[in-house]
């Protein structure tokens, strides 16, 4: 099976200020993979997954220069809107609206031409199904969001990016601050994301990263060090950092 | 050890003699506060009727209400608010979720506080030669109002501001991730949650214009019109207006009614603030986040 | 798309309101600066600004800011030196000595106080104070420069106050806890440290005080007796360049000389508060840093 390209970067360098966070970046992503990035702190891992849908510029200070290609499109010739909906973003710590569960999720879909109630009703169901919350809080979909528990509210913001249909799922961490249980049912979520979307997946935990993804980087202080399948990367690694932070030498 | 426990024992009482020197001044500062309320309600309370406030004055102005006044007032509250709002709540917008540091963002930041810092009384004759004279609006209250709008704005655009900056940067995070227009983010994720702050703000800044005279001496108020305004190109009595003219220029008018119209005035600017205090504690309680 | 379309039109006004906040300070200081060019091609700046004689209705007129100046500056110089020290003791009690409940309630007050129009304390000046004076120090007349001191003295308060207390408020803790570590009281730190810390800030407060002084027109119109003579105390009449310009205004012809020389009056007062104000501002931003 060929795997086909989603994004591609060519030589990324990314800047806060004077300071150069990524350094040369070149990699693949492909369509409907896992693809998970490892790395100690400061290492432009958060800097990347960002640098894919703008949200970088959100920062007075930040430049870039180098390529990144989503679908053979460069990303400069995509309005930020339209690339923010096709590469959705969890953050690290889940951060809800203050309004009610349904309208967390309805608002994406809102913002983006869709007015018909029957039509919003049907997304937002959709939506909790595919991010395994429905079943807890179908009955109380009126309810505040803020009310959720951290699991909950986490799933919630998968749910509210699942609602205007993007190709690409980004997560930044995203279960830095949940229990076991709660991360669980998320991992499992994903991997039933896996047929219809792209996932890329940051995380601090390494034993994340071997569960879920298919193929892993490993980014030290602003490079790409060693990208294989997950499996090699852990078991075989074929840089000696790779194998210092996998192990727990430094990190 | 003794004598260590003297010197501290002198430092102690430097202290409360200090502490109550300042309590003192304080009280100095409070008292003529409550004092002065009491003289005017004190001096206008024979002359305050429900008549007083809902008639018009008579026999050059030595009996009757003035309640043209204070439609005139009130019209020009309407007015001011309906200028400075847009105005101010838009331009605050710019500066919070639009502008970059620019010179030209430094020098907005630089005009909002000059104008805060002009002269009532500049704003007048800025507002006579601009509204009146060039624009030939002639004193009316479409004049008046628009002076006193420009006058209003840095409290509206710094009292926005705030309440702007207030909202969480999460919100705008998430708006934007979801693929929303930076538009669509204001003011569907921004603009609703700052919205008490700037009700409070726009209510203490229309009190604070519901009492200035300056800016209204050339450019709308007259002094004895019996008969309310037909259109916003007719000049208006004010209260503040009214009351500098006969306390000054009339002789022959009573004191009380003086004194009446003081209390008024007072009553009707109080009441803005009270209800500008009473918004800021109902929403503060009602945050959600 | 229509969505497009309204949404670039509401981001156009949105810039449009940031650039008309800057044009409004251009387009006053213009039209200022245009009447006043005109008095200045029929009467020598050099005499405008330095003339010791005010006088527009004599013949030949002449059109001396020197007296006006001067009255500005003795009432404003008056207020000051009462309002400053009363204000940052004030401001010390509610900061630092204070219980709560009595900090709020203060605060309140100060509130009340800064709301109160400028109107209402001339009338208080002429019905009360002015009559008090003149009666407990044997004055000639009420209606002199310390009348009008005393009142504007205390219409700053509120900004001395709010600002001085907000720069203690804001030294940070670690300093006070530093001097108690070292056996020093609260007033000692107070005083030492704390009051110290916060200068700067207190510093700004005081010029925006000041900034309010010169630039109040209604209380001086109403109490200090509109003398446009070089003032030699302030327990004689005396006229400040607010009062010279509301109250000059009502009397000129539309384009006479009187007419551009309350413009330049106008201009004079324009420059002194913005350069106030804009030393102030510094001043505030670097505090705050």
């Amino acid at each position: 099976m060929v795997k086909e390209t989603i994004i591609k970067t060519a030589n990324l360098n990314c800047y806060f200020g004077a300071l150069q966070v990524l350094k040369n970046l070149n990699l693949e992503i492909h369509r409907n993979e896992i693809f998970g990035i490892i790395g100690p702190a400061n290492s432009g891992k958060t800097t990347f997954l960002r640098a894919l849908n703008r949200l970088n510029y959100l920062n007075a200070s930040y430049s870039q220069d180098g390529e990144i290609f989503f679908a053979d499109k460069n990303l400069k010739n995509i309005s930020d809107n339209i690339l923010r909906k096709k590469i959705g973003i969890i953050f690290a710590l889940p951060q809800v609206l203050p309004v009610s569960i349904y309208n967390n999720i309805a608002y994406g879909p809102k913002v983006h031409g869709i007015a018909k109630k029957d039509a919003i009703g049907h997304i937002v169901e959709e939506s909790l199904k595919k991010a395994s919350l429905w079943d807890e809080v179908k009955d109380r979909l009126d309810s505040p969001a803020m009310k959720l528990s951290g699991g909950q509210q986490q799933r919630l913001c998968i749910a509210r990016t699942l609602a205007v249909e993007p190709d690409v799922i980004l997560y930044d961490e995203h279960c830095s601050g949940l229990d076991p249980i709660s991360t669980a049912k998320i991992e499992d979520a994903m991997q039933q994301l896996k047929e219809t979307y792209t996932q890329i997946l940051v995380t601090n935990n390494t034993k994340q990263a071997a569960r879920v993804s298919e193929r892993c980087a490993f980014f030290l202080m602003g490079e790409l060090i060693e990208l294989d399948e997950t499996a090699a990367l852990f078991t075989e690694p074929k840089d000696k950092r790779t194998d210092d932070y996998i192990t727990g030498r430094f990190g | 050890m003794f004598a260590e426990g003297k010197k501290m024992n002198a430092a102690k009482i430097r202290e409360k003699v200090a502490f109550s020197v300042l309590g003192l001044v304080t009280l100095l500062v409070v008292i003529p506060i409550l004092l002065i309320i009491f003289y005017i309600v004190k001096n206008s309370i024979g002359t305050i009727s429900w008549e007083f406030i809902t008639q018009s004055p008579r026999n050059g102005m030595k009996e009757g209400g003035i309640f043209p006044a204070i439609i005139g007032t009130i019209v020009l509250i309407v007015g001011t608010m309906l200028f400075s709002l847009p105005l101010g709540v838009l331009s605050a917008v710019y500066l919070v979720e639009y502008a970059r540091d620019t010179f030209f963002t430094r020098l907005m930041k630089l005009s909002v506080v000059n104008l805060s810092g002009i002269p009532s009384i500049v704003y007048g004759l800025f507002g006579f030669t601009l509204f009146v004279l060039f624009l030939k609006l002639g004193t009316s209250i479409l004049a008046g109002s628009l002076t006193l709008a420009i006058m209003s704005l840095p409290v509206i655009i710094t009292a926005t501001k705030e309440a702007l900056e207030s909202v969480p940067l999460s919100f705008r995070e998430i708006s934007l991730s979801l693929g929303a227009t930076k538009w669509q983010t204001v003011r569907y994720c921004v603009l609703p949650y700052a919205i008490p702050g700037i009700l409070t703000g726009t209510v203490l800044s229309l009190s604070r214009a519901a009492g200035e005279t300056a800016p209204i001496l050339f450019t709308v108020a007259a002094f004895y019109l019996p008969r309310l305004p037909r259109s916003v190109f007719d000049q208006v009595m004010a209260l503040p207006y009214h009351l500098y003219v006969i306390a000054t220029q009339v002789p022959n008018i009573p004191v009380s009614i003086s004194f009446a119209t003081c209390f008024v005035l007072i009553g009707l600017v109080f009441l803005m603030n009270l209800v500008s205090i009473i918004l800021r504690s109902h929403f503060r309680k009602k945050k959600l986040w | 798309m229509p969505r497009k379309i309204s949404e670039y039109i509401i981001e156009s006004l949105i810039r449009l309101s940031g650039f008309l906040v800057i044009a409004f300070v251009f387009l006053i200081f213009l039209f200022l600066l245009r009447d006043s060019l005109s008095l200045f091609k029929e009467y020598k700046i050099g005499e405008f600004l330095f003339g010791r004689n005010w006088l527009p209705i004599s013949e030949p007129p002449k059109f001396g800011i020197v007296p006006l100046f001067l009255g500005s500056i003795y009432v404003t110089a008056g207020a000051i030196v009462l309002c400053v020290p009363v204000g940052i003791a004030a401001a010390m009690f509610i900061a630092e000595v204070a219980p709560t409940f009595l900090k709020n309630i203060l605060k309140s007050l100060i509130e009340i106080l800064a709301a109160i129009p400028s109107v209402v304390l001339g009338f208080i000046g002429i019905v009360w104070l002015s009559p008090y004076l003149k009666h407990t120090f044997g004055l000639s007349t009420g209606m002199c420069g310390l009348t009008g001191s005393l009142l504007l003295a205390f219409m700053a308060l509120p900004t001395i106050i709010s600002i001085s207390e907000d720069a203690l408020v804001g030294v940070p803790r670690a300093y006070k806890e530093a001097a108690f570590g070292l056996g020093a009281t609260r007033w000692q730190a107070l005083w030492r440290i704390v009051l110290p810390a916060a200068s700067p800030g207190i510093i700004a407060g005081v010029m925006l005080g000041i900034g309010r002084v010169i630039g109040e027109t209604m209380v001086v119109m109403m109490v200090t007796g509109n003398s446009p003579v070089i003032p030699t105390s302030l327990l004689q009449p005396l006229r400040t360049l607010t009062a010279t310009i509301a109250g000059e205004m009502g009397e000129t012809v539309s384009g006479s000389v009187h007419y551009f020389a309350l413009f330049a009056v106008g201009l004079v007062l324009f420059i002194i508060t913005f350069i106030i104000n804009f030393i102030a501002d510094s001043c505030l931003r670097r505090a705050r840093k």
